[in-house]
């Protein structure tokens, strides 16, 4: 045998000895203590963050749902697959600035938004009408909950001041003022609103 | 040893006499043939040996097609911006080739004149190996190894060769640098004989042992010429650089032709031509550096020429710009060849007028220089008339070397200088005491680095004389601008620790080598080189031949051995030691082009961009015009100014190929700084106005 | 809005060098051996594991590098073509295609992680863990290895070998990434980061009652952990880091980011120790961090404009562009991500990238075609930038009128081919592969845009993967034989042509002597030097690509601006 060729055959056999036990640490153990640790010390957030009404499981805080009652705040736009706010099917629209099916898309959520709501002639804030980039993004921009409080308020007979307050209390601040945009848990708001519309 | 002291700048080329070494770059005898050889270069295989040239020869060839199928009705683009295009490319392909073939013009025309000044001695040839064989004069460069020669007083040997007869005094202070002749025979030790060694005395016959052409200066011619230059190290990692480039740019132009068939596909508009592709490609590709890449080579070593210096190689040149230590002799590069008489020390009770007057008796008949300078020192300082032999009736005592004395006996007086040993005995065997005093001052001299010379009439000890090494003027700040440059000097001398230590400190080098043996020499050359440092020398003797060979860059005296020469890289014909300093500037003002030209050609890709891009894309996305910052008339006509740019900066770079980048001796970062600003930021700039100069050409001229 | 971003950048990047300079000081004493229980642990580890523990010559040390991807490459492809059998597969996936799992099997061993499958419905558990969540510890320990060669390349002398290859790798694995990973996973699943081994779970939705929405599960923030700190990018779901159960909050995104840079800028203070000029690590540094500030304004500038088109149906614009971005981050810390993951060879994405306004799109694409220097990869940015250093020394070196030094090492005609080589690969692998893809039939059919957007789609596809980023413009259908084949050799080539000459450059420069410093000597810890190493990047990378990008982002953008 060749000195090369043995060389190739000695450094093979140990980088397959190296490989396998790498592989058992990072792609077994280290997974498995990482679950173990994170299911004693915190399940709630490793199990999806569920909110539950009721004792029943509604949603998760961190995923968005789809809304389409004009009694509830509508939430972004939603490309997954299949459906809206599909959680198998995670993603975005990639629809390029420039693409034709992008200013359809954009043009017939608005005509819907001014549908259920007429007498709303402020500019739409984007966030009501592009899609985001998970498909499952579950806030919405302050102003996009208030441009919808007339509406809802309307629909649900209760005084917009009431309205505005719920959006506001439920106005997520961002963490040392510098991470992130404030933003609104639609779903928090909904339950919050529905909690407020049966009392 | 003729030590020449340059009143320029230290690092400035010294002049030398040679006119047509100096040759203007605009000599009509050297621009007539250059033209005739960059039409010869044209020749395929000639190309090939330059890639990125050999990338516009093709394109030129490509668009020629691209011309024919035009004017056959096949028009990629309109046929008369087709042939425009064409003609462009060939130009910039003759423009490279011009610029080699005018480098080498000048080389081979300094190389005749070197031939011509090569000291060309009649030589007396023998019939027979015998003094009466009768001779006939032939030249020396006609001899044959194995020919037998008749020198006599006063010729020069005409060869190295082997003495079979005769008995001759031979000067051969051009090789050792000794003054005294040195005796010549046939058989035994002393029967080789160099070329170049002067007959003093009576006569020899020599058989000749080289061949003509084989001799050191043959080859060197032959070297100069350029017919065997091989490219250097930082030349081919230079070539690997730009040929890099160059595929990146080639991928670059003919990958966008499918991309611009997409757009179009997209756009509905149509594709780039290929004749805008072709322009493009030419315009990326480093043709600047390309085309002047050998002229820079071939430059080089012509500048070095220029400085009467001869090298073997390209490598040496470049490793020139390299070298972190100088080994200078003492003798000669940093003092003047000879000690010097400053000062006279009287005996207690001796006038220094006296002294001053014994002294320069003495020395009369010293034709040594420090003779010489003893008997001008008494006349500065005493206004001592210079008295001669006659007029004083009496007889000279030359040194010898049992006494080690010189002197001259005249009315019964004994006047004697010497080393204060030899007087000290000379004295005491007549009786008389050597004074403490004395004593005292010959000490104090030698600490001082300097010699003490004892004068001594009979028995009376007068004085001493103090003989001092001078340092040259000038040198001090030679050194301080080396050492700027990174450079460290090692003074190498014969001398012992205390004088060497004094001297080392009035020249302000960096450190010196003391009591120097060959051996010395060369393991310090060794201890250097391990450190990483790059080493250059010069070096005259035999003796230094092996230190020579060692040195990184070594350069050998033209008066010194053959062995010498042999050993060293470079040869000085003006045997001038302080040329090391010179040699260094050269070696990096090639680098420096090289760098410079790299940094502009590609600088200049920037404006190309702007010219040519929305250009070649104006039927594809109209809106791309946007990016026309130099708002050129028309495509066409911005992508053939683009082209033409590309074509005539060649040309207006050649002088600064052949000249080279001034080296100023400065430190890296500042160097750095200044060619960025004039190579990288010019190179940046100037296309720009060029380009838009050329392009409202065009349009005055209605050709686009 | 502009002042978020510079808050954001400010906190950033404090953050960074508070946490890089202590792991660069690890790094250096950890690869150079010298922690006082190093010396019995690791024998005890090479005689337990039968590993030759000898230093190695650089062909030695690139057969050990080679060897070691290739067997992770087989392992990967095997695991994913045998899902269906394999445990850990509570949803009960099948075989993943065979041009699926050639491309994905390249792509996490190459640490590229382009993604040509949906993660949450084509990957179990099982896979995700033992191929994937492997694959992005020992890319990413693959390209430290060849970093720290490279380092050791320079501050050897005289040497014959560049260290032991299997040596390497456990340290970066166990002594740099494990630990790393371990503590940031338990960071992210305690910020609501997922982390189980069940398939999902099915709640009852409030809105609209009678319909659930299922949420996938599964071991996510241990791979999310890896997948950030090697500069992988894979995501464990199709969304990537902009899935709520990747990335949670904007406290999570900034800790992403902070992993994203984290090795990468350590590396650069890891090299100043190692060559013993800490100067020369801030240099490099220094170098990155101005270019990646430069790329952020621009993109910054691009997003938070907004859309004419859309405005003219009448959209509030004030907000910038928000098509494909998560509001929790902001649009400062969607481009922040944006840029960093595509400064990194991360790839990870929190926006959909896609959805760009052309030139911030311009500028994910030239960040990827530069070479991925600019942080880069884990250990492929360092050697990356590092070559690109070996350029700028090379031409500013004969401007000074010296042989080229750098660190003291000439570099000469063999150092600057093989440096070339690395240059070169890329380029070729990225202009080739676009070239065929607008041409072939095949090719033709990814593009989900039309026009010069679609163009962008296939050009960013090959800059990402001949580049080891990962991240996509992702409406191109990638998916199929011909992307998954022509992508997957970009990957490999991408990887391992840069890969092998750099280890012949740390090789030869480690044989050679150094070159002692003068005045006479390029200084490379200078601002002038930073600006040089600038302009090679930018002037190398901006002239290659300069024509494609005129065909893509620059066209659209001057089409979507109407500019003429």
């Amino acid at each position: 045998m060749t000195p090369l060729l043995s060389t190739c055959r000695q450094s093979a056999a140990q980088a397959l000895r190296l490989f396998a036990v790498l592989m058992l640490v990072t792609g077994l153990a280290y997974p498995l203590l990482v679950t173990g640790l994170a299911q004693l010390v915190f399940p709630q957030a490793a199990n999806g963050s569920l909110v539950t009404v009721n004792g029943r499981a509604v949603g998760s805080r961190l995923i968005g749902q789809s809304f389409t009652d004009p009694g509830h705040f509508w939430g972004r736009p939603s490309a997954t697959a299949g459906q809206p706010y599909n959680g198998l099917g995670s993603g975005g629209s990639n629809l390029g600035p420039a693409h034709p099916d992008l200013q359809a898309a954009v043009a017939a959520r608005i005509r819907a938004l001014r549908a259920a709501d007429p007498g709303n002639t402020a500019p739409v804030p984007a966030d009501l009408v592009t899609a985001s980039a998970s498909g499952l993004d579950p806030h919405l921009s302050p102003a996009a909950a208030r441009w919808q409080a007339l509406r809802v308020a309307r629909v649900r007979g209760l005084a917009p001041q009431r309205v505005l307050a719920l959006i506001e209390m439920h106005t997520e601040r961002p963490l040392l003022g510098i991470l992130g945009d404030p933003v609104v848990n639609v779903l928090a708001l909904n339950l919050a609103l529905d909690a407020a519309a049966g009392s | 040893m003729d030590i020449k002291q340059t009143p320029q700048s230290p690092l400035s080329s010294a002049s030398t006499g040679r006119s047509m070494a100096r040759a203007s770059l605009l000599d009509a005898r050297l621009l007539r043939p250059a033209v005739a050889g960059s039409l010869l270069r044209l020749a395929p295989q000639a190309q090939w040996k330059n890639p990125v040239m050999f990338v516009v020869y093709l394109g030129s060839m490509f668009t020629t097609v691209l011309l024919g199928l035009a004017l056959a009705g096949h028009a990629d683009a309109p046929p008369a911006f087709v042939a425009l295009v064409a003609v462009t490319l060939w130009l910039t392909v003759l423009f490279a080739n011009f610029a080699e073939a005018l480098a080498e013009g000048r080389s081979r025309a300094q190389a005749a004149s070197l031939r011509a000044a090569k000291k060309n001695v009649a030589a007396k040839k023998l019939r027979a190996p015998r003094r009466d064989a009768g001779v006939e004069l032939v030249a020396s460069t006609d001899l044959r190894k194995g020919d037998v020669v008749l020198v006599e007083a006063g010729d020069t040997l005409p060869g190295d060769g082997e003495v079979i007869d005769g008995i001759a005094s031979v000067d051969e202070s051009a090789i050792t640098g000794e003054s005294a002749p040195v005796i010549r025979e046939s058989g035994g030790d002393f029967s080789s004989v160099t070329g170049g060694t002067r007959v003093l005395s009576d006569w020899l016959v020599v058989r000749i042992t080289t061949q003509p052409g084989e001799a050191f200066l043959d080859r060197m011619i032959a070297m100069v010429e350029g017919a065997s230059r091989k490219k250097t190290p930082n030349e081919i990692a230079l070539t690997v650089f730009l040929v890099a480039l160059t595929i990146v740019f080639l991928l670059a132009c003919v990958t966008l032709y499918p991309f611009s068939v997409y757009a179009a596909t997209a756009s509905g508009g149509s594709p780039v031509s290929l004749t805008v592709l072709v322009a493009l490609l030419v315009c990326l590709i480093p043709t600047t550096i390309g085309g002047l890449l050998s002229a820079i080579g071939v430059a080089g070593m012509g500048r070095l020429l220029r400085a009467n210096v001869i090298a073997t190689s390209g490598r040496a040149i470049e490793a020139a710009g390299d070298v972190d230590v100088l080994l200078l002799d003492k003798t000669g590069t940093i003092t003047l060849g000879n000690r010097q008489a400053t000062r006279f020390v009287p005996a207690p009770g001796v006038e220094e007028g006296a002294l001053a007057s014994a002294a320069q008796l003495a020395s009369l008949a010293d034709e040594t220089p420090e003779g010489r300078s003893i008997v001008v020192l008494a006349k500065q300082r005493f206004n001592l008339r210079e008295r001669t032999v006659g007029e004083l009736k009496g007889e000279f005592v030359p040194f010898s070397a049992q006494t080690r004395m010189s002197g001259v006996d005249t009315g019964g007086q004994r006047i004697r200088k010497g080393a204060a040993d030899a007087v000290r005995r000379f004295v005491e065997a007549q009786g008389g005491a050597f004074p403490e005093a004395v004593s005292a001052a010959v000490d104090a001299v030698a600490r001082s680095g300097a010699t003490p010379l004892v004068v001594v009439e009979n028995t009376r000890v007068l004085g001493v004389v103090e003989l001092k090494d001078i340092v040259k003027g000038g040198i001090r700040e030679r050194f301080a601008e080396l050492r700027r440059m990174g450079i460290r000097t090692v003074m190498v001398t014969g001398d012992n620790r205390l004088t060497a230590a004094a001297i080392a400190a009035e020249a302000g080098v960096d450190d010196f080598l003391a009591e120097a043996t060959p051996e010395a020499k060369l393991t310090l050359i060794r201890r250097e080189q391990a450190a990483g440092r790059l080493v250059a020398m010069t070096g005259d003797g035999t003796n230094d031949a092996p230190a020579l060979a060692q040195a990184d860059v070594a350069v050998a005296m033209n008066s010194g051995t053959q062995a010498a020469k042999e050993a060293g890289n470079m040869v000085d014909l003006d045997s001038n030691p302080t040329k090391l300093i010179e040699i260094v500037a050269i070696g990096k003002e090639m680098l420096m082009t090289r760098g410079a030209l790299t940094t502009f050609s590609i600088a200049n890709d920037v404006a190309k961009y702007f010219a040519i891009l929305p250009a070649a894309f104006v039927a594809t996305y109209p809106q791309l015009g946007a990016l026309n910052l130099m708002h050129l008339a028309s495509p066409q006509s911005a992508i053939l100014s683009a082209v033409i740019f590309n074509a005539l900066i060649i040309v207006a770079l050649i002088p600064l190929a052949l000249r080279g980048v001034r080296y100023r001796p400065d430190t890296a970062e500042k160097l750095l700084r200044r060619n960025l600003l004039v190579y990288g930021l010019g190179g940046l700039l100037t296309p720009f106005a060029g380009i838009k100069l050329i392009d409202l050409a065009l349009v005055a001229l209605g050709v686009a | 809005m502009t002042q978020d971003l510079f808050l954001l950048t400010l906190l950033f990047l404090a953050l960074l060098g508070a946490m890089a300079w202590p792991l660069g000081a690890h790094m250096a004493r950890l690869f150079s051996g010298t922690y006082a229980w190093q010396p019995r642990l690791e024998a005890g580890l090479l005689r337990l594991l039968r590993l030759n523990g000898d230093d190695m010559r650089w062909t030695v040390y690139a057969l050990g590098v080679l060897l070691f991807n290739l067997i992770g490459l087989l392992v990967l492809y095997g695991l994913q073509r045998l899902q269906g059998g394999l445990p850990f597969n509570p949803q009960g996936f099948g075989a993943v295609s065979a041009d699926s799992a050639f491309n994905t099997a390249i792509s996490f061993v190459t640490n590229t992680n382009w993604q040509g499958y949906a993660g949450e419905s084509t990957m179990s558990h099982g896979v995700q863990m033992l191929g994937l969540t492997v694959q992005n510890f020992l890319s990413a320990a693959t390209g430290i290895v060849v970093a720290i060669a490279l380092m050791r390349g320079f501050a050897l002398r005289a040497a014959a070998g560049l260290g032991n290859v299997w040596l390497d790798l456990l340290r970066a694995v166990l002594g740099v990434l494990l630990p790393l990973s371990l503590l940031l996973a338990l960071a992210l699943a305690g910020l609501g980061v997922v982390q189980s081994l069940d398939a999902h779970v099915t709640v009852a939705l409030h809105g609209t009652p009678g319909s659930t929405q299922t949420l996938p599960l599964g071991p996510v923030a241990s791979q999310e952990a890896i997948k950030l700190l090697g500069t992988n990018g894979g995501g464990f779901f199709n969304a990537n880091s902009a899935h709520p159960f990747e990335n949670p909050s904007a406290l999570t995104n900034l800790l992403e980011m902070l992993a994203i840079f984290l090795v990468p800028a350590a590396l650069c203070f890891a090299f100043g120790r190692l060559v013993g000029d800490r100067r020369q690590g801030w240099t490099l540094l220094a170098a990155m961090t101005l270019l990646f500030l430069i790329m952020l304004a621009v993109f910054f500038a691009a997003e938070s404009s907004a859309n004419p088109l859309l405005t003219a149906l009448g959209v509030d614009g004030h907000a910038g562009n928000l098509e494909g971005k998560e509001l929790r981050f902001g649009l400062a810390g969607s481009s922040l991500f944006a840029v960093v993951t595509t400064a990194a060879s991360c790839g990870a994405v929190n926006a959909m990238h896609d959805s760009l306004m052309p030139l911030a799109g311009l500028v994910t694409l030239l960040q990827m075609q530069l070479g991925e220097v600019i942080f880069g990869g884990v250990g492929s940015g360092f050697y990356g930038m590092l070559l690109f250093a070996v350029v700028a020394v090379f031409v500013a070196g004969l401007m000074i009128g010296r042989t080229p030094e750098y660190l003291g090492k000439k570099i000469q005609s063999f150092d600057i081919r093989m440096t070339m080589l690395a240059l070169l690969a890329t380029p070729l692998l990225v202009l080739a592969g676009t070239a065929l893809s607008v041409v072939l039939p095949a090719g033709l059919a990814g593009p989900a845009n039309p026009g010069a957007h679609g163009f962008s789609e296939v050009l960013y596809a090959f800059s990402s993967a001949a580049n080891n980023n990962g991240s996509a413009f992702a409406g191109l259908s990638a998916n199929t034989p011909f992307y998954n084949t022509l992508l997957g050799l970009a990957m490999w080539f991408g990887r391992f042509l840069v890969i092998v000459p750099v280890l012949a450059l740390a090789g030869s420069l480690a044989a050679k002597k150094a070159v002692p410093v003068t005045s006479g000597t390029l200084r490379t810890d200078t601002g002038l030097f930073v600006g040089l190493l600038m302009g090679a990047v930018l002037i190398v990378g901006a002239l290659t690509y300069l024509p494609a990008l005129a065909l893509g982002p620059i066209a659209e953008h001057l089409t979507l601006f109407g500019i003429h």
